[in-house]
């Protein structure tokens, strides 16, 4: 295989050929006939979803551009209440990229979507000029099957209802943040990506109520839950002591005055259940190896729709949705 | 041993109400107080008669547009590279910001530190890098160290813009305006571990209480309490609440290399106007590294503050940031009309992030 990416291996010649062949059938598994369409078993109802990938660094601490689009696929499907089933991914490669670089990633796509239980049935590749893309980027789309009678909406919270987050927050914005900017910190924080596919089932089976469930990612914990109070006409509070947040990326944020529960996490759930049913639904989430960090972090109450914060000290302030990225502070 | 911060909290609570006997204001200097206060959700915890104003604590927000527009037109020179912190980037001058030149192809990169502004020059012996030197005495002992350390390894394609602002004499002037009511300061912890707690004493001298304080939430409650004891028993002294971190005597060495670089001179803030003394400017011996001098530049005069701006008024504490008209409705962070929505410890900015409240 050729160490660098050429504008050939995008041409559909031989070059391509050796590339689908060597990289990508190599680690995804080879049918034994290429089809222009994966034809696959299928469900009653779906889940159908897509998303782009073009994290800076494409290797971080904790994962790479690989893991996270099969991670973050899986995971919108996932927190639906669907069984992800198939992904598909494209590719678009700068000329010069290092082929071992290439393989890194796909390598770390089949072994998450190994972990997450899904296969990827159909891909494509397109190469591109130098400076064009910064390197690669990755598309999947997901296909999950989702059980009768199952309904979760985040227009489905009810006062009352209980808020749970999957384990501590922010992990994965600060590490990719730290991991490209540097600032001279040194630490051992790593992203939390990660597929939640199981644990969203492990929830559901303790908790058949839960309302809804959202994977926190750009944004963050607040952004989210502020897309939540809107889509169910709620107001809900949360307790900052009692949302987990890691020293390190406390300390990393305090530092640069960024807010963590605005930083993106990449294998947390955010569940919104019923208050009878909010005991069973931390348990479950504690008990299973993604979800041991879990906590009960607030409640819904009545309209308006707004996000109220309680603050360690006895303080109320309303949270309100960032304009746009968090830029570190400098003096 | 320490019991837990909430019930601290509460106790500074059930402090404050019982201290109170009368409308206060006070000021928090600092915007990195502002911030603090908004983000612990503290205002919604203090008694109804206790106003907290903000003052102009913020050393992005007090940048007149002219200096802004000068540091756009110096980025826009052939063979000057702009080294700035990440703050100014968005703050609107007269004409236009740097982000705004950036984008049209002007040479302006954001640094960190000002030590990473003179490696810059370091790595490009043909260019000129020019500084913009945007600070409190907090920031300016380091940058006055890298005059020094540029000067000592003779690179000489490094130079400042001196933006400095001094915050005693600046606090002085607000006190002295017929316009202000300021009950008692909440002093910069960060200013004060540089500057000592002296400086503050002519102000206590006019019968201003002062409380050198820190900025975890429990410190700047205690602060306050502190400040609304003195007022309430018609008392006026400068106390440190954060003397674990503030010796009364400051930092002498990081003092003394401002002092060496830097002489005081008149100093025009945004929105306020001129304030003698609250500048600084580079001595003869550093003259060398002025980049007024260096990369002289024409910026036609621009009007100090966009019209219906309101940060004049909130920098003096005589509005509070959603009394602005443009406040969250023309203004907000994404397009900032004036100085105080921009920068991240502004007050407007702390405002609009915590809720408006």
């Amino acid at each position: 295989m050729d160490a660098r990416i050429l504008l050939d291996h995008g041409e559909g010649g031989a070059a391509s050929a050796r590339l689908v062949r060597e990289v990508f059938l190599a680690h995804l598994g080879a049918p034994a006939v290429l089809e222009d369409a994966a034809v696959v078993e299928g469900g009653a109802r779906l889940a159908l979803t897509t998303d782009s990938f073009v994290v800076r660094p494409r290797f971080f601490p904790g994962g790479d551009v690989g893991k996270l689009a099969v991670c973050g696929t899986v995971n919108d499907l996932a927190v639906m209440g669907a069984v992800p089933r198939y992904l598909t991914c494209g590719f678009i490669l700068e000329e010069g990229l290092p082929v071992a670089d290439l393989e890194r990633v796909v390598a770390s796509m089949a072994a998450a979507a190994r972990e997450a239980g899904v296969s990827i049935v159909a891909g494509d590749t397109k190469v591109v000029g130098h400076g064009e893309v910064d390197g690669l980027f990755v598309n999947t789309s997901g296909v999950g099957f989702v059980p009768a009678g199952r309904a979760l909406s985040a227009g489905a919270c009810r006062p009352g209802d209980a808020i749970l987050v999957s384990g501590p927050v922010g992990d994965h914005g600060t590490a990719v943040m730290l991991a490209r900017e540097g600032f001279g910190l040194e630490t051992d924080l790593v992203s939390d990506c990660q597929p939640l596919a199981d644990l969203a089932a492990a929830l559901l089976a303790a908790a058949p109520g839960t309302r809804c469930m959202r994977d926190p990612t750009r944004g963050g914990l607040a952004t989210t839950m502020l897309e939540l109070c809107e889509a169910s006409r709620v107001g809900m509070a949360i307790r900052e002591p009692a949302i987990p947040v890691r020293r390190q990326v406390r300390a990393a944020c305090d530092l640069l005055g960024l807010d963590p529960l605005f930083v993106a996490c990449e294998g947390r759930l955010i569940a919104v259940v019923p208050p009878a049913e909010a005991g069973a639904a931390l348990a479950a989430l504690q008990a299973h190896p993604r979800g041991s960090g879990a906590a009960h972090i607030g409640a819904v109450g009545a309209g308006p729709a707004r996000l109220v914060l309680e603050t360690a000290l006895g303080g109320r302030r309303p949270l309100v949705a960032l304009e746009g990225a968090q830029l570190p502070r400098i003096c | 041993m320490t019991p837990d911060p909430r019930a601290r909290a509460e106790a500074l609570y059930a402090r404050i109400g019982a201290a109170l006997t009368r409308p206060t204001a006070l000021m928090e200097v600092c915007g990195t107080h502002t911030m603090a206060i908004g983000r612990h959700g503290l205002r919604s915890r203090l008694p109804a008669g206790l106003r907290l104003i903000s003052g102009p604590g913020c050393p992005v927000c007090v940048t007149p547009a002219s200096d802004v527009d000068r540091a756009i037109a110096m980025a826009r020179e052939p063979g000057v590279i702009l080294a700035t912190f990440g703050d100014m980037l968005r703050v609107p001058g007269g004409h236009g910001s740097l982000a705004g030149a950036r984008a049209e192809g002007a040479a302006v990169r954001v640094v960190y530190s000002p030590m990473e502004a003179l490696a810059l020059a370091r790595g490009a012996p043909g260019k000129t890098v020019v500084f913009v030197g945007i600070g409190f005495e907090t920031t300016c002992p380091t940058i006055a160290a890298t005059m020094v350390r540029a000067q000592r390894e003779g690179v000489d394609n490094f130079c400042v813009l001196p933006c400095f602002k001094l915050v005693p004499p600046a606090m002085e002037a607000l006190v002295a305006s017929p316009v202000t009511k300021i009950d008692g300061f909440i002093c910069p912890g960060h200013v004060s571990a540089l500057i000592g707690i002296a400086p503050y004493e002519p102000l206590a001298a006019r019968g201003v209480p002062c409380v050198v304080t820190g900025f975890e939430a429990l410190d700047i409650l205690e602060g306050i309490a502190m400040l609304v004891e003195q007022v309430s028993a018609g008392v006026a002294r400068v106390e440190n609440q954060y003397a674990r971190a503030v010796p009364a005597v400051g930092n002498p060495v990081a003092m003394g290399l401002l002092h060496q670089v830097f002489a005081p001179c008149d100093a025009a803030w945004r929105g306020i106007g001129t304030l003698p003394g609250t500048g600084l400017t580079p001595r003869p011996e550093f003259a060398s590294m002025d980049a007024r001098t260096r990369v002289p530049v024409a910026v036609p005069p621009p009007a100090d503050l966009p019209k219906g701006c309101a940060c004049g008024q909130v920098m003096l504490g005589l509005l509070l940031p959603p009394e602005c008209p443009l406040f969250g409705r023309g203004c907000t962070p994404a397009h900032p009309v004036g100085p105080c929505m921009v920068s991240s410890e502004g007050a407007c900015a702390a405002y609009h992030k915590y809720g408006g409240a």
